[in-house]
């Protein structure tokens, strides 16, 4: 018995050395967001977030997750529909290729739009020609979110919908319902924690995204600036105490996220025991 | 096997669904994609060579593999602690570490940044402790490797912690029967049965730190040839309307990307194969 476990002495330093691990290199980061924020007193943290290029960051923001998190939730119960209550050839290339926007760099996911939508882009000259803006404009914005976070959805409902098999429904349509009754009353109500769970992590990746939406928005203040790349501006401009202002706003959306995620965690954790799947890691481990 | 065959179509549905996400996919991901590829087509092979083997182009690979590299491998390392620590001991505020862990996934790359920039820069809350040491971590390639460990932490943790809390200890009293110190069980018993999990969080988070852009730009300084990653100088090119040279810049990362991915797949498949055939026998 005494060989199955470590010492007390080597536990505590085993948990000592990675709580200073995650101290040095998650806590403390978290907390200078908010302590910079605060720095120059609260009236100062007050004036930076609600200044108007603030707020229409804030505005687009929203606009922008409004827009992509709905479109990819619509993929991706229709890939996780089709993937998990099926079986076709092919299934594991189609897996793989619903994952490459997470192997692209976020750079590189705005560059594409560029090529396509840009002045010098493909179908650059006939957006022209007819006077429609989609790079350095809010549809560029849109599109590149919707692009970065297209698989989360999906990636998450895939797996939960596979485990759910397919008696539930089949039992369903053989006691007279319609496709869609059954997809509404049973599917959907069953994978309901999975896909919440695939919501917020979509969400959180469409509010906070910078690298994709930075090539593509021109950074036109108060028209095409979201929250980080505003935040970026005024750091680059020295403006600090108003940079981790703004910063501490998506900084709160993270920690709600992770709140939410571990809720959503903690209930299908009870319900594992009934055959519910556990879910894993976020984003893109699997 | 007819029957078996009707069973299987029952349900409704896949040619909708099916042809939704094929649509979807096709318009969003994979013709955004390959206009990439045709737009390096349309350069010659002398201009594409001369532009990817520019000095400063190759220095920035450097740059961007290897601190992704380091960084990955520190993840390996405190990833197996970490994972190991939450599945096996109890502490204090447990529950809120493990939540914790996954915030680089959750915070915005760019508030990352900024906050890594400030306490790591000489005369941030940690950085002034290296700085009496003459140690520099912001603006220099150590800056892009405490970002890149940053956003790499929780992949590691994430694929080691489920297969050691599925981890039948009985195997432990074993060899503890058999007369193995705890030492000897870790790394002759235990780390072997990790070891496919740790190499696919290592690769995730490498692949992750490769294309990594926002936490890395605030804290790196951004000097050509030494602290300039890849990404960086895809943006720097677009900046300046180079687009045939952020576009061949680009195919090649992208490129690398895509055996990333496909080398993940594989040791994923692999990793799920050899504990399904673990757990039966």
């Amino acid at each position: 018995m005494t060989n199955q476990t470590e010492p007390v002495v080597v536990r505590w330093l085993l948990i000592g050395l990675a709580l200073v691990f995650l101290g040095l290199f998650l806590i403390v980061p978290l907390i200078a967001v908010f302590s910079q924020a605060f720095r120059q007193g609260v009236d100062v943290f007050l004036q930076a977030v609600s200044d108007p290029n603030t707020l229409a960051a804030v505005k687009l923001t929203l606009l922008t997750a409004a827009i992509s998190v709905p479109l990819n939730v619509v993929f991706g119960l229709a890939a996780a529909w089709a993937i998990a209550k099926f079986s076709f050839r092919g299934k594991n290339v189609l897996l793989t290729l619903i994952d490459l926007p997470f192997a692209v760099s976020p750079v590189i996911s705005g560059l594409i739009f560029v090529l396509l939508f840009g002045s010098q882009g493909l179908f650059g000259p006939w957006l022209e020609a007819h006077n429609l803006k989609i790079i350095f404009a809010v549809p560029g914005i849109v599109l590149a979110t919707t692009f970065v976070t297209f698989p989360f959805v999906a990636r998450e409902l895939i797996p939960v919908m596979e485990a759910q098999g397919k008696d539930e429904e089949e039992a369903a349509l053989s006691l007279g319902a319609n496709g869609w009754q059954t997809f509404f009353r049973i599917t959907l109500p069953n994978v309901k924690w999975g896909l919440l769970y695939g919501v917020i992590l979509c969400n959180a990746r469409a509010m906070g995204e910078f690298g994709a939406v930075s090539v593509v928005s021109g950074h036109i203040r108060g028209q095409t600036n979201t929250l980080p790349l505003h935040v970026e501006i005024l750091y680059n401009e020295y403006n600090f105490v108003a940079a981790f202002a703004v910063a501490t706003l998506l900084a709160a959306l993270a920690l709600v996220t992770l709140v939410v995620k571990s809720v959503i965690e903690w209930k299908t954790e009870r319900h594992e025991q009934a055959g519910e799947p556990q879910f894993h890691a976020m984003g893109e481990a699997s | 096997m007819n029957k078996r065959k009707r069973a299987k179509w029952i349900l409704p549905g896949f040619g909708l669904t099916m042809g939704y996400t094929v649509i979807y996919l096709s318009l969003l991901v994979l013709i955004p994609l390959s206009v990439l590829f045709l737009k390096t087509s349309s350069m010659t092979w002398e201009q594409f060579i001369d532009t990817v083997l520019n000095r400063r182009v190759i220095a920035s690979f450097q740059v961007s593999f290897l601190t992704s590299f380091f960084a990955a491998c520190l993840n390996a390392v405190f990833g197996v602690l970490v994972a190991w620590v939450l599945a096996r001991y109890q502490f204090p505020g447990k529950r809120v570490i493990d939540g914790i862990v996954d915030l680089p996934f959750a915070l915005p790359t760019a508030v990352a940044g900024i906050a890594l920039a400030s306490i790591y820069a000489e005369n941030g809350w940690i950085g002034q402790w290296f700085a009496v040491w003459g140690i520099k971590i912001a603006y220099t390639p150590l800056g892009i490797f405490v970002a890149l460990t940053f956003i790499g932490l929780p992949f590691v943790v994430r694929t080691v912690q489920p297969v050691l809390q599925d981890w039948d200890r009985q195997v432990e009293e074993a060899a503890a029967t058999l007369g193995a110190t705890r030492w000897q069980t870790f790394t002759r018993v235990i780390l072997p049965h990790l070891l496919p999990a740790v190499v696919t969080g290592f690769a995730l988070a490498f692949a992750r730190a490769l294309g990594e852009y926002g936490s890395v730009v605030f804290i790196s300084g951004n000097m050509p040839l030494k602290t300039e990653i890849v990404p960086l100088l895809i943006m720097t090119k677009l900046e300046q309307f180079d687009y045939t040279g952020a576009t061949a810049i680009a195919s090649v990362m992208l490129v690398a990307s895509f055996v990333m991915l496909l080398v993940i797949n594989y040791l994923q498949w692999k990793t799920n194969k050899l504990n399904a055939a673990r757990s039966e026998g």
